[in-house]
């Protein structure tokens, strides 16, 4: 369980987040909606301690994640891995090597400056690889791939550190549709097969519907709306954006098929890694 | 895993394994290289040395420590010394600064001209190219000396030779520095007639004046250091004091001390100002 309590967080004046107050169930696949702003990223940030909070706490399980320190702080990344809407991968290293680091906090700092993975995690890198499909890529640098291929790389990193739980901020805003519904469908396939949670920053409406299990809004770093994707009508919507009568879904929807949920899909049994 | 790893996944493993075992090899061969080629220089560095390099090895803090102790013996004497020599080091940073103005200026006009894509003659990149070699080439001592004796000593002789230097060294690193510049502006000058100085003047120059002027602040920064070391063979400033302080056996270890004090203080002061003012240039206030 990840509890949230009461966290802010203020930058100069600004409060991004405004004493946020979450609970998340293990397993749980969860989207975060709301404007551009309204403080989803800065809230992923502190759960994966990128930014501290200035008021409150979080909790994961028995441990106050938002107190640690040093090396026990970075434990806590490895356990929380993050997923970046800019992918934010080593461009000049080739895919096997940005997946690798991945195990960087559980190997000594020595051997990694010099390259040195043990010849079992690169194996183990190259299935994660082939898992999402990109096995084929795995010698080349990773510029040389495309926006949702190097989205893909970016997930692998995150498999590899073997989470607990998956923070994505907003992993599909510059990818183009098709790949963001691969990039999607990796996601949701990851929380049902392996059963980790995953907390994802979306800008569609449609995709947290289709995607999550939950869907919390933010405004103004305000939670403003918590509750199952059926309940995120056009009203509620209207609301989180703070949007008058002419905000139409439609008009700015990326989706290619009909909008059907896709949350009862093949439970298929959970493999690991 | 899945039993989907027939055939794919393995050769690929097996490839990715092959490639990391020749990168390990290619480092490892290259380490050994490296350290054997170390080894076998530093005994030919130590066949060639002229005295006992081992012998003389364990005095090497013997001249600093008498330094030292000689003018903390006589530190009360120390802001005397401080306010005699200031005159000096002015004299020594005027050197510099004038030569490092004069030169940035030299170098701008060669950078513009011997880069490509901006240049106004682009058949005579390589002249102007091999000029600014010349100009780094020649030691500035070596200019100053023949300056000096034509001249006759002073802070002249040594200004020409820093700015000679400066022009060829600050030349290089602002060409660099224009090959980076954006063309689209320069196209966009181009576009409504403007002359080649034009484009340059207001096309590439506001581009590139920042990374220009932390090159030559950091230039400015090694000209007081070389303009202190002219002073050494006759042009003036704080090196032909320090070069009276510090022959051993003076018995004026205070004042050389006082000496170093005053550049080292002089090149923090520089360090600071720079920084302030490349701030304010790069963020426009």
């Amino acid at each position: 369980m990840l509890e949230i309590r009461d966290v802010t967080r203020r930058f100069g004046r600004n409060t991004a987040v405004d004493s946020v107050a979450l609970s998340i169930p293990h397993g749980q696949m969860i989207g975060v909606i709301g404007r551009s702003g309204a403080g989803k990223s800065t809230l992923l940030r502190m759960v994966n301690r990128l930014l501290d909070p200035s008021q409150g706490s979080i909790f994961f399980d028995a441990t106050e994640v938002s107190a640690l320190r040093g090396a026990a702080l970075r434990g806590w990344q490895r356990d929380c891995a993050m997923i970046f809407q800019q992918f934010n991968l080593v461009p000049r290293l080739d895919v096997v090597s940005n997946v690798l680091h991945g195990t960087l906090n559980r190997r000594s700092t020595a051997a990694t400056i010099f390259n040195l993975f043990p010849q079992a995690d690169i194996h183990r890198a190259i299935d994660i690889l082939d898992r999402l499909g990109i096995a084929d890529h795995a010698p080349k640098r990773v510029e040389a791939l495309s926006g949702g291929q190097q989205q893909r790389v970016a997930i692998a990193r995150a498999l590899m550190q073997d989470p607990k739980i998956i923070l994505a901020d907003e992993p599909i805003a510059s990818l183009d549709p098709m790949n963001a519904q691969v990039v999607m469908d990796t996601l949701r396939r990851i929380n049902d097969e392996d059963g980790r949670t995953v907390v994802c920053n979306l800008h569609t409406l449609d995709t947290a519907r289709r995607y999550c299990d939950r869907v919390v809004g933010m405004r103004d770093g305000r939670v403003v709306f918590d509750g199952s994707p059926e309940e995120l009508t056009t009203s509620a919507a209207r609301e989180i954006y703070g949007a008058g009568d002419d905000f139409s879904e439609a008009a700015t929807s990326t989706a290619i098929e009909a909008l059907e949920p896709i949350r009862d899909f093949v439970r298929a049994p959970a493999f690991a890694l | 895993m899945t039993l989907t790893n027939t055939a794919g996944p393995a050769a690929i493993k097996a490839d990715y394994t092959a490639m990391v075992q020749r990168k390990r090899l290619y480092s490892g061969a290259l380490l050994i290289v490296f350290v054997a080629l170390l080894a076998a220089g530093f005994n030919l560095a130590d066949r060639r040395n002229a005295g006992g390099f081992w012998d003389g090895l364990h005095k090497i803090l013997d001249f600093p420590a008498e330094l030292l102790g000689e003018a903390i013996g006589k530190a009360p004497a120390l802001p005397g010394h401080l306010l005699y020599y200031f005159p000096a080091m002015l004299e020594t940073i005027n050197i510099a600064a004038v030569s490092t103005l004069i030169g940035a200026l030299i170098a701008i006009v060669l950078s513009l001209l011997s880069t490509r894509g901006l240049a106004r003659w682009p058949r005579l990149i390589p002249l102007f190219r091999r000029m600014m070699d010349i100009m780094r080439a020649l030691p500035e001592i070596v200019i100053a000396l023949v300056l000096i004796f034509i001249l006759g000593g002073g802070p002249i002789p040594a200004m020409i030779a820093i700015a000679f230097h400066t022009a060829g060294a600050l030349g290089k690193l602002f060409s660099e520095v224009n090959e980076n510049a954006d063309l689209k502006p320069v196209e966009g000058l181009a576009s409504v007639g403007a002359s080649w100085l034009q484009r340059m003047w207001l096309g590439v120059l506001p581009q590139v004046m920042p990374n220009y002027l932390s090159y030559a602040l950091l230039r400015f920064e090694i000209n007081v250091r070389a303009s202190a070391i002219l002073g050494f063979v006759g042009a003036g400033g704080i090196g032909a004091e320090l070069r009276v302080a510090i022959s051993w056996g003076a018995g004026r270890y205070d004042a050389a001390a006082a000496i170093f004090l005053l550049l080292f203080l002089t090149i923090v002061a520089i360090d600071q100002v720079s920084s302030h003012y490349r701030n304010r240039l790069v963020k426009g206030r």
